[in-house]
């Protein structure tokens, strides 16, 4: 038996981590366009597994993931890994600090649920692999022209460097056996009124969570003296005036919230659990169909309805994107292109799945595909595209994070 | 012969072991201590400076979070001792205390997030224990508005959620140093001075048997200051604890964020160390005032009062604990369970049918980890306490605070650097990056629960097998773990409970890939479903303590037929 075995290899051990903090990562990622031919890269991705990091707060998602799973896997053979996340900026930080140990190849995170501020970061960082959705024969059924967001992501061009994969409108949850439709608050004045007759019964996640900060930038929305300025990025000269209804509106709404605007539920779907337990009478989702789902699988009561705010709510897309390291591209381009299937996406945007309205273009599907669209028999709780409305465009994300800092230095105390 | 050529290669056992279980600890500090102060040349850092601690006490909340976690740390390690040991005060004389004390290893077991997560929803306004008495009782038809109890910006559910786990573990460490005083005799010659039963506990036993309890407290203290998962769960989230933060930061895109985040896991370093220096300082003046107490030899039985008060509180501790498991419990069988329902409206198994076999991965995650480091842990501790007896080697007070080095150490302060290691190896991700994290703080615990009994073993079985001509290895195998075998199983149990129960290490030994129980239980306990929240702490809690019922209960089937050796 070598006993010595072990310490020399910690030893060595030792030598590399100081090795490593010394080391510099010099290389700098370069996006090269996705060259090769689609049968290239579907020969390449089979036997590989794509490590898909992805928000995993919503149930409906994580089963959809599954099911997209078992769906490559027989076509393809490629393997879905759902990696969870707590938050999508968990697997950003990974690819960042594998770029800072030098591991420009072979990565640990393949496919990233991402947008926004995320892919903002990513992009501006050059961590992303691509352009790669022109390589992707799917692609060419995605509307680019009306429903833009699929493209221009939080105003951000997104040249092709991530792939959309579902529709996301913010809409507020209300329970019709509790608050009469009559007495909804369809504006955000409105909103702090009806708060003030409810006290404690509004709240919103905490604005760290992407929905809690679209709470605030809805209200901005309203608020603002005028919404253009938000299509551009925010800069030091205008955010304070932009901003300063906003805070006057919610400085006067705060105490009235659940806690007195001191704590805050985690995600949407930590207040979809308060208002189920009936602390408080509104939540929000990004999915139009949440009121039907959620009474489906008895999280919300059968009276659950959604609303929106008469003006519109703000709209966006969700995407996946692929890290400039990933070991597994090819199979993550795979499972990309898997989401923009016609079956895959009327899956999901059955509301016994998920609910989402489709990134395609009806017009370029052929009729039997389109049959698969087909609205499913009145389902409680499910908004019509009018009750719904228009979608209002992602205000720049530089906006979504100046606020979030805003608010912490404002209210973290 | 001399003697260390008979210890064999058995002698290398301790620094094989030492190596393995502090090389990520140190190679973890460094690497969080140098971008403390400026230097991660990866990412820009290149020279030395205070800029990360300007940056971090720029951080909005900070100046709130550091007193949070000194407030909810200290005041958890103080109340959870105070009741443990008037438990043990009141009842350890009695003939049956120490089954009385087996009762608490469940709560021992059970990971500290299954315990958060079922304490969350007793506590909440809309919880269990409002339930209980309204609206008949309380009037309340909808839970109330101002009653603030889960995530109170205080940090009072943080300390009980705390104390729910600690005082079982206190409660068990006093019963363990018990052994080594004679206790009972001690209780009687104070009774016959005519000494109220526990003031007579506290002023004989109590000062023989502190010294033994004091790196148990500290490793408690320490928990309870750094702890992040049950901070997620139960402590205030705006500001959070300085843990919380650090973590947050340290999973920020932001690489700016890297230095304030390490110099934040430094500063809990710090804090510990001034925490437990403090605490040092603080027994020299409780020991001169306990001095001065059992001089004044007065036989009042106001310290009896207010034991039997702290043993309510612990009593009361373990039935909440249990009860926060139950409910979570319901909570996988319910299909819906409304305020002000006290039982689900409606039972239903489709949870777990739904869930059981997409389940099967996280199992055997979980369970091969612990099962692996729990064994690997046993046997290295093993070999380290053979090798001792083999050299009659006794222990010194320096290699004790070795063991307890990694539980006494923040997590939060040597993970991340650790993590950096692991990535340079190109091991991060990998399964057995995490059981190596794992290992780090399962080994202390098993050879922590294994050390006492194997010293306390009469060294004479060992003689007269030498004498009978045994070598050293019938000797270990044929006599000493024969004679050792319920300690040997019940630490390979800790040591498993232990690993199940570890958030921290997998998450970044694990890259995020390694989904385990806990990992799986903290991120669905932002949200997500209670229902299958309730499968997976119940699991949580389940493997561990079918294991540790097991190590109870196997000597008693292994030696049937010889009664002395159960």
């Amino acid at each position: 038996m070598n006993l010595s075995m072990p310490s020399r290899r910690a030893l060595s051990l030792a030598l590399c981590t100081l090795s490593a903090l010394a080391t510099v990562a010099a290389s700098t990622a370069h996006a090269a366009p996705e060259a090769r031919s689609w049968d290239e890269i579907t020969a390449k991705a089979r036997g590989q597994t794509v490590y898909w990091n992805a928000w995993a707060g919503d149930e409906r998602t994580n089963a959809f993931i599954a099911w997209a799973g078992e769906e490559v896997k027989k076509r393809h053979g490629v393997t879905i890994q759902h990696v969870k996340l707590k938050d999508t900026a968990e697997a950003v930080a990974r690819v960042v600090a594998e770029k800072s140990a030098g591991r420009n190849a072979g990565g640990s995170v393949d496919l990233i649920w991402i947008n926004g501020p995320n892919f903002l970061a990513m992009k501006d960082k050059g961590l992303l692999h691509g352009p790669f959705t022109q390589a992707m024969p799917n692609f060419k059924l995605v509307d680019t022209v009306n429903k833009r967001s699929t493209v221009i992501d939080f105003t951000v061009p997104v040249d092709g460097l991530e792939s959309p994969w579902r529709m996301a409108q913010l809409v507020y949850v209300y329970d019709s056996a509790r608050t009469k439709a009559t007495e909804l608050p369809r504006s955000v004045p409105a909103l702090l009124d009806w708060a003030r007759v409810h006290p404690g019964r509004l709240t919103h996640p905490t604005v760290r969570n992407f929905l809690g900060a679209t709470f605030l930038k809805q209200a901005l929305y309203e608020l603002a003296p005028s919404a253009e300025v938000l299509q551009s990025p925010a800069t030091d000269a205008n955010f304070t005036a932009v901003t300063a209804p906003l805070w006057a509106w919610y400085d006067a709404l705060r105490p009235q919230l659940w806690r007195q605007g001191k704590e805050f539920p985690e995600s949407g779907e930590a207040q979809r659990q308060l208002m189920n337990d009936g602390e408080v009478d509104i939540t929000l989702s990004f999915s139009p169909s949440v009121a039907a789902t959620s009474i489906a699988q008895k999280l919300l009561p059968p009276t659950a309805r959604v609303f929106v705010m008469a003006k519109g709510t703000i709209g966006n897309t969700s995407f996946v994107g692929i890290p400039y390291n990933a070991a597994n591209k090819e199979a993550a381009m795979v499972v990309a292109n898997f989401l923009l299937d016609p079956l895959a996406q009327a899956r999901q945007h059955d509301p016994n799945f998920l609910g989402d309205a489709t990134v395609l273009d009806m017009a370029k599907l052929s009729e039997e595909q389109r049959r698969l669209f087909a609205p499913k028999a009145g389902l409680p709780g499910m908004p019509t595209p009018q009750e719904l409305g228009a979608a209002l465009l992602e205000p720049h994300a530089s906006w979504m994070t100046r606020i979030i800092a805003e608010w912490e230095k404002r209210y973290s105390r | 012969m001399d003697r260390v050529s008979r210890a064999g290669p058995i002698r290398w056992a301790p620094w094989i072991t030492i190596a393995l279980f502090m090389l990520p600890v140190l190679a973890g500090l460094v690497g969080t201590l140098l971008p403390a102060f400026g230097m991660l040349p990866a990412i820009g850092g290149r020279e030395w400076s205070l800029d990360p601690w300007r940056a971090l006490f720029e951080q909005p909340g900070v100046a709130t979070s550091i007193p949070l976690s000194v407030q909810t740390g200290l005041v958890a390690t103080v109340l959870s001792l105070a009741i443990a040991l008037s438990f043990c005060a009141l009842l350890s004389h009695r003939p049956r205390f120490a089954r009385l004390s087996a009762w608490v290893s469940p709560m021992l077991a059970a990971p500290h997030v299954a315990v958060a997560v079922g304490f969350a929803f007793m506590a909440a306004p809309s919880g269990w224990l409002v339930r209980l008495v309204s609206p008949w009782l309380t009037g309340w038809d909808r839970p109330p508005v101002d009653l603030v109890t889960v995530r109170d910006p205080e940090g009072v559910s943080m300390v009980v959620g705390l104390l729910l786990k600690e005082v079982p573990y206190l409660i068990l460490m006093t019963v363990a140093a018990l052994n080594q005083v004679p206790h009972r005799q001690l209780r009687l010659q104070t009774a016959a001075l005519g000494y109220r039963g526990a003031t007579g506990w506290f002023k004989a036993v109590l000062p023989m048997l502190y010294p033994q309890l004091r790196l148990p407290i500290f490793a408690v203290l320490a928990f309870s200051v750094s702890t992040v998962e049950v901070g997620l769960v139960l402590a205030p989230g705006n500001p959070p604890p300085l843990a919380v933060l650090a973590a947050r930061w340290f999973s920020d895109y932001d690489l700016a964020r890297y230095f304030p985040a390490s110099a934040a896991a430094v500063l809990q370093l710090l804090m510990v160390l001034l925490l437990v220096a403090a605490w040092y300082a603080a027994e020299r003046v409780v020991a001169r005032l306990g001095t001065w107490w059992c001089e004044r030899g007065h036989r009042g039985g106001a310290a009896d009062a207010l034991a039997t008060f702290g043993t309510s509180l612990a009593v009361l501790s373990i039935v909440l604990g249990v009860a926060s498991l139950v409910a979570m419990l319901l909570w996988s069988f319910a299909q819906t369970w409304r305020y002000p329902g006290v039982l689900p409206d409606r039972f239903s198994l489709s949870t777990w049918a739904t869930h059981a076999p997409r389940l099967v991965d996280t199992v055997v995650n979980t369970l091969s980890l612990a099962l692996f480091t729990a064994t690997v842990a046993l046997v290295l501790a093993i070999a380290c306490l053979e090798s001792e007896s083999r050299r009659h080697h006794p222990p010194t007070q320096r290699a004790l605070w070795l063991a307890y080095a990694p539980l006494l150490v923040p997590q939060i302060a040597f993970l991340y650097g650790f993590q950096v290691s692991l990535v340079t190896l190109g091991l991060d991700g990998r399964w057995i990056a995490v059981a190596w994290a794992h290992f780090v703080f399962v080994l202390p615990y098993v050879f922590l629960s294994l050390a006492d009994p194997w010293r306390a073993l009469d060294a004479r079985y060992a003689r007269s097998a030498a004498a009978l001509g045994a070598g050293p290895w019938p000797v270990l195998l044929r006599v000493r773990l024969p004679l050792l075998l319920r300690p040997t199983l019940v630490a390979f149990a800790i040591g498993f409970a232990v690993s199940v129960g570890l958030y921290l290490p997998t998450l970044f030994a694990g890259a995020g890939r390694m989904a385990t129980l806990t990992t799986e239980a903290v991120t669905l306990s932002s949200g997500a479903d209670r229902r299958i929240l309730g499968v997976f702490t119940f699991l949580q809690a389940a493997f561990p303590l079918a294991v540790y019922m097991a190590a109870i209960a196997i000597p008693g089937v292994v030696f049937r037929q010889k009664k002395g050796m159960v």
